[in-house]
């Protein structure tokens, strides 16, 4: 096995188009892991950890550019404000060693569908920032990254740069299950985000289905009946009714597996559930929230 | 924690339920039984600087690496090993072939065990050869390219394909002491315990429940994987450093497959990163002590996590079928139960766990008529054996249910139940054995439970919800809702000390000198520190019995007898009563000599009861009589003697009678938990325990060991389980990513009330303590998740498809 060490964004591009197998590695949470394991042996394996911008965030008008590096405890401190559903997401994340070496990068690049960060980033609304030495930058929005079972729409000369995600115009929420109440892998997790500036809802389901999703039928449904119902305007209580056909069809939109982690029923079940939840809690800030009426303070 | 002046017990303002015990000698000792000494492994294994057999380094070494099986059962066709040989930096590669003796397989009971697998292997992960090379991942590497052919044959995972007319035997022309009685090839052991008349009994019952009950299979999970170095000596012999639970029964297991005498075998006990049971049986050290001899290069091998899962036996998974009856006002009548456990491949500890299985499984109750029979299979499955609890807790898990079910058919509180039928000191046990010191078990029920309840709704702040306090934890996924409480009781008895008439000593080498002036005493046992504290123990036992300070403990060896294992909750008991009985015989010959010297200076030199104190002899009243330096001056004493509990007996292979014990250990629990109904997420908000220690020697060991075992049975609750693809015998989980111990977060505040009520038969009246948490444990959280949900729940681990209808 080769170590690449490129100094610069640049070298990587060239290193990555020189070896296409090479496998980009920066804080090793999941690459690591699978080596250890014997499961898989790369050629070589490209080391990011000297190319400072990727540990970079920089937060503009409209969205957060964050470096692929940035490690998910940086994340949790410092972009609360503007990422809450990915900041939630981020504390979900193992340990605190993990969350202090492992990044967005990684997640994307992995493109297991347990990884934490996808159901926000569905959510939030994402584009992956993606380079290659031939033909230079290219954005992928994020319901179109996953392609399959740990695939992903990078092209073998490519390297994640970044991910620009969307700052929060509304409350958003993240829900995990897992079979502990700290340091586990998903059994499903689910984000939600609103956002009032479009008057839509827009959902991620993790563990849930071969690849990250969302729940596009749900999404359709709730968004017709907010605005159907005027829910927007006056911030009143999402009917019971609404709320469960809306959980229902985040149920319906699952096709997941039985494994040793949880049944196919449960994984079902409890989308349906968190997605019943995460509405609840953010319709409830979403309604705090609101400008008061006139003359109020 | 115990207080010196404890109230003495009774229940119900009846007759006091035991007293606690009284030291005369060294009661002024500092340091001694009864403080709270520091451990001196503690600071370092918080700090990581705690040098565990996975440290072990030598020039020169190799390393060494197991070839596993990938399948469950097949026979082996062909093993092709010149690609493994011929890879550069490999300097042996073995298999069964290789073997240098005609001892070729091990066992702790029956030798089963093939060290390396001979034309079949009988289990997924089953060792099929062994490679040295001078780089890990090189021996990892060569150990790969070994080509192994296999036939697959049909997989025995359960009762039905083990005793079915065709079923192939696990282990063909069975030999050992168990095949006679045995009603199938593919049953390790059976064991009947039969006590008065069940079906008379019957009819005076007012309610009868029955239950079939589900156990999972468990794993140690102890932190520090199987490890040990192998360093060839010039007498043609080995010394094996190693992480164990029993020098002297490895050692008898060892030798003779190297085809070497005992003495040409010697072992140092190494840092024991944790045991739990899991190693007790044999690991990597034939394989490494083999390639040594073969190498003639020390060798080291390190099991990864992966491999640990493989590398050791875990808890028997069970089915256990269970009857009681009771009357109308809360007696039991009668129990009958049947009780199955998976022992896997080999046999293990199998049969010793049947031997406990069946005679604890009526539990801490008086009950006349019993009808009771455990059995261990012979599957494909995974080999399983010692675990803390071994056998009891299965049990636990099941008749615990049954008292709660009684309970609810009577109206009756559940503790007020339990109470009713709790066995007393002069309970025959259903193996006609009286229990004959204290068994407080009504009152260690009546304290848990008067402990005060942790508040409702923790999780409530002014800054919104705390997640930390909810089920899901961080993860989010409840701020309240579907969150029921629910509050559960158990109670369990354990047996301390290796039973059915095993010869179950412990030897322990004491010197006493002066060194600088200074009385010294050296405490020299075999006695493997796994983590329980004992080097602590044996420390204070001497400062006690010997009234000295310094107190220096040899590493444990095998140049010292056998102190017997690091299991059954028996070591400060058992070992502990060795370096007291070789400290009291050091004391009498310290006095002789004081008698000799200085006996006609002072008439009190003749009198009895001299006691050792504060570095000088002195009287019963206190008067000193002599500095221990001016009596021992240049003279060295030195004893080691073997000292041993009452003897036990066998349990009858028809009827189950026999006094097969030496004592027992009880401990009730109180789980209060907190279930998200909708999720079927768990948190445990407290786990309160009442345990009867008999004598806490080190406080603060104690407060460990409960909140030890008691976190373990919690896991055993909502998490841990290995799980086996019942289609191929193969483990699906084999990794701390899936399967799950509980985290600080799973951990609740762990109350813990110690009753000391000394059993006169005791060194100290102390009762064996590390296992009697994790019987409890598990059915009080079992039983608060049904409190909450109302659900039935007749398996453990619950998990969340359980408790949502998912599954």
């Amino acid at each position: 096995m080769d170590f690449l060490r490129p100094a610069s964004w640049e070298e990587a591009l060239a290193a990555k188009a020189e070896h296409p197998t090479a496998v980009p590695i920066a804080g090793g949470t999941d690459v690591m892991v699978e080596i250890n394991f014997d499961h898989r042996r790369p050629e070589y394996l490209l080391d990011l950890n000297r190319i400072v911008d990727l540990y970079e965030w920089e937060t503009g008008a409209e969205s957060v550019r964050l470096g692929a590096s940035v490690p998910y405890t940086k994340i949790m401190e410092n972009l609360r404000a503007e990422l809450p559903g990915l900041a939630l997401a981020s504390h979900t994340v193992a340990s605190p060693q993990i969350r202090n070496r492992g990044g967005v990068g990684g997640n994307l690049g992995t493109a297991s569908p347990a990884g934490d960060a996808h159901p926000a980033l569905l959510a939030a609304g994402a584009e992956v920032e993606v380079e290659s030495a031939a033909r230079g930058t290219r954005l992928i929005p994020v319901d179109e990254f996953y392609t399959g079972v740990k695939r992903n729409a990078l092209r073998p000369d490519e390297l994640i740069r970044a991910v620009h995600v969307k700052k929060a115009d509304g409350p958003q929420q993240f829900s995990k299950v897992g079979t502990r109440n700290a340091m586990v892998i998903a059994v499903c997790a689910f984000g939600l985000a609103l956002h009032p500036a479009t008057r839509t809802v827009r959902t991620g389901i993790g563990s849930a289905a071969p690849t990250p999703v969302r729940a596009g039928a749900a999404e359709d449904f709730l968004n017709a009946a907010l605005e159907e119902g005027g829910f927007w305007d006056t911030g009143k209580i999402i009917t019971p009714s609404v709320a469960k056909r809306f959980a229902d069809l985040c149920s319906a939109a699952c096709n997941p597996i039985d494994d040793v982690r949880g049944t196919a029923n449960y994984r079902r079940h409890a989308v349906g559930v968190m997605a019943r939840r995460t509405l609840t809690w953010t319709w409830e800030s979403y309604r705090g929230a609101r400008p008061a009426p006139e003359g109020a303070a | 924690m115990p207080s010196p002046e404890l109230p003495i017990p009774s229940v119900r303002g009846g007759a006091p339920v035991g007293a606690p015990s009284k030291i005369t000698q060294g009661s002024r000792a500092r340091g001694g039984v009864g403080e709270s000494t520091l451990r001196p492994d503690g600071i370092l294994k918080v700090t990581g600087e705690f040098a565990y057999s996975s440290d072990l380094w030598h020039e020169d070494m190799l390393w060494g690496q197991i070839l596993r099986s990938t399948v469950a059962h097949a026979e082996i066709v062909s093993i092709d090993t010149s690609q493994a040989l011929a890879t550069a930096g490999v300097y042996a590669v073995m298999t069964y072939d290789d073997l240098p003796t005609g001892v070729r397989n091990y066992g702790l009971e029956i030798r089963d065990t093939p060290v390396l697998a001979h034309g079949k292997v009988r289990h997924h992960g089953e060792p099929v050869a062994i490679v040295a090379a001078d780089h890990p991942e090189t021996a990892r590497r060569a150990a790969a390219r070994i080509k192994v052919e296999y036939r697959e044959l049909p997989v025995i995972t359960d009762e039905a394909s083990a005793t079915a007319p065709d079923a192939i035997l696990v282990h063909e022309g069975r030999d050992d002491h168990h095949c006679g009685h045995v009603p199938h090839p593919n049953i390790v052991h059976r064991q009947p315990i039969v006590r008065g008349d069940v079906a008379r009994a019957r009819r005076r019952a007012d309610v009868i429940v029955e239950g079939e009950y589900t156990f999972g299979m468990q794993d140690q999970a102890f932190l520090g994987p199987e490890s040990g170095l192998a360093v060839p000596e010039e007498d043609g012999g080995v010394h094996l450093y190693i992480a164990t639970q029993w020098l002297h029964s490895d050692l008898r297991q060892i030798a003779p497959v190297l085809g070497l005498p005992e003495d040409k075998v010697r072992m140092t006990l190494s840092g024991v990163g944790g045991a739990f049971g899991g190693r007790e049986d044999l690991s990597m050290q034939i394989h490494a002590c083999l390639l040594a001899l073969r190498t003639g290069k020390p060798v080291k091998m390190v099991y990864n996590r992966f491999e640990s899962f493989f590398g050791h036996v875990h808890r028997h998974p069970a089915k256990l079928h269970y009857e009681h009856g009771a009357t109308k006002d809360g007696k039991l009548t009668h129990m009958k139960c049947r009780i199955v456990l998976d022992g896997g491949a080999y046999a293990s500890a199998s049969p010793a766990v049947v031997g406990n299985a069946s005679s604890l499984s009526v539990g801490p109750y008086a009950v006349d008529d019993v009808d009771i029979e455990a059995i261990a299979l012979y599957t494909n499955n995974p080999p399983c054996g010692a675990m803390r609890g071994f056998g009891a807790v299965q049990a636990c898990f099941a008749y615990e249910a049954q008292m709660d079910k009684l309970a609810k058919r009577l109206g009756m509180d559940p503790v007020e139940f339990r109470q009713r039928n709790a066995m007393e000191q002069g309970t025959l046990m259903p193996t006609g054995q009286p229990v004959d010191s204290p068994a407080p078990v009504a009152e260690l029920l009546r304290r848990v439970k008067a402990m005060p309840m942790p508040p409702e709704r923790q999780w409530e702040s002014s800054e919104g919800p705390d997640v930390r306090q909810l089920p899901g934890g961080l993860s989010n996924t409840t701020h309240g809702e579907g969150v029921v409480r629910g509050v559960g009781y158990a109670v369990g008895i354990k047996n301390v000390g290796f039973s059915e008439g095993f010869d179950d000593y412990s030897t322990a080498r004491v010197r006493m000198e002066v060194i600088n002036g200074e009385p010294v005493a050296t405490v020299h046992t075999a006695m493997a520190e796994v983590g329980q504290g004992g080097v602590t123990v044996h420390a204070q036992i001497a400062r006690t019995e010997l009234g000295v300070t310094q107190v220096t403990i040899r590493p444990a060896d095998t140049r010292v007898g056998s102190a017997g294992s690091t299991s059954a909750s028996r070591q400060t008991y058992v070992t502990g009563g060795a370096v007291k009985n070789s400290c009291e015989l050091v004391r009498e010959k310290v006095l002789e000599i004081g008698r000799r010297k200085f006996g006609s200076c002072h008439p009190a030199w003749a009198t009895a009861g001299l006691l050792l104190e504060g570095g000088k002899v002195v009287t019963e009243g206190g008067e000193v009589l002599g500095d221990l330096a001016d009596v021992l001056e240049e003279e060295v004493v030195e004893v080691e003697e073997e000292w041993r509990h009452r003897p036990t007996e066998a349990f009858d292979l028809r009827t189950g009678q026999g006094n097969g014990h030496v004592q027992y250990s009880f401990a009730a629990h109180r789980a209060v938990v907190e279930v998200d109904t909708e999720l079927g997420l768990v948190k445990v908000v407290e786990l309160a325990c009442a345990q009867d220690v008999g004598k806490a020697l080190n406080p603060l060991s104690v407060l460990g060991q409960i909140q030890g075992g008691t976190t373990q049975g919690l896991g055993m609750a909502v998490m841990e389980e290995i799980v086996v693809d019942p289609r191929t015998a193969k483990v699906r989980n084999p990794s701390f990513t899936d399967y799950l111990i509980p985290t600080i977060l799973d951990t609740p505040t762990i109350p813990v009330d110690v009753l000391e009520l000394a059993d006169p038969h005791a060194p100290y009246g102390l009762r064996g303590i590390g296992e009697a948490p994790t019987l409890s444990s598990t059915p009080a959280v079992l039983a608060a998740i049904r409190d909450a949900t109302g659900l039935e729940l007749d398996r453990t681990p619950v998990r969340p498809e359980h408790l949502t209808g998912t599954a």
